[in-house]
């Protein structure tokens, strides 16, 4: 499937990962995480790809193997490797924290594999999540 | 998307539905936003009809809770967080800013 780079859409590639992940044989917690790191996966290459809404598209595909559900997003934008991001410090007190870096640590959280490859057709992010 | 508030004597209880995310996340920054402005610091989320957040909902709830917080104010506390919201709360370890209660019942009457 080939969204447009806009947060408008992040409700229906959630509805496609989910009903893939369902097929899958995933429990609705773990359905509910994955299209969680979905979103932010498909958030961060708007805000950090794109550098912002409307400026292409994201392609999203799923796949059900013997060992799980992979989820693949492309896009054309801004060579961004999400797997170098630092981790959040989420240890701080309140007035302290900050929202940088959390959908990150919420994709690596979530999925068994986090892995990013940087082509000539663009930015190529794929996560795994297998069954247990 | 839809967001109710109703102001009580000593606190307000703001409620909404479905899913928060990048997309509608602002909307509920500005309900939040308008009862500050209001000077009402003393707040109950109420998200029992909320079936998702991503987080960029939660950054509203804890941008929220600083100003709240701030000068002892008052305090944003979370009513009816399904299963799965709490599961994926407790991943980023972001749980702890906020106190969350069974029913709105309980969560006005802590103020």
């Amino acid at each position: 499937m080939i969204y447009p780079a806009r947060y408008e859409n992040l409700s229906q590639v959630r509805d496609f990962v989910a009903e893939l992940a369902k097929q899958a044989g995933f429990v609705d917690k773990v359905i509910y995480r994955v299209i969680l790191a979905v979103d932010e996966a498909f958030t961060n290459i708007i805000d950090h790809a794109y550098g912002g809404e409307g400026l292409g598209d994201i392609e999203c595909t799923c796949q059900i193997t013997e060992e799980g559900l992979t989820v693949r997003l492309r896009d054309q934008g801004n060579r961004f490797d999400p797997t170098l991001v630092p981790e959040p410090e989420i240890k701080k007190s309140l007035h302290e924290v900050s929202p940088r870096g959390v959908g990150l640590f919420l994709m690596r959280q979530i999925m068994d594999e986090v892995s990013y490859e940087f082509t000539d057709k663009g930015n190529e992010l794929t996560m795994v999540k297998r069954f247990d | 998307m839809d967001v109710v508030t109703t102001d009580y004597k000593r606190c307000s209880v703001i409620r909404t539905s479905g899913r928060i995310d990048s997309f509608n996340s602002p909307y509920l920054e500005q309900a939040f936003q308008q009862k500050a402005e209001e000077g009402r610091y003393r707040l109950v989320f109420d998200l029992s009809d909320v079936d998702f957040i991503s987080s960029r909902g939660w950054w509203v709830l804890i941008e929220t809770q600083k100003l709240c917080k701030r000068y002892n104010r008052g305090e944003l506390v979370l009513v009816g967080i399904s299963d799965e919201i709490r599961d994926s709360l407790r991943l980023v370890g972001l749980q702890k800013y906020f106190k969350m209660y069974d029913s709105v019942t309980d969560a006005v009457g802590s103020f």
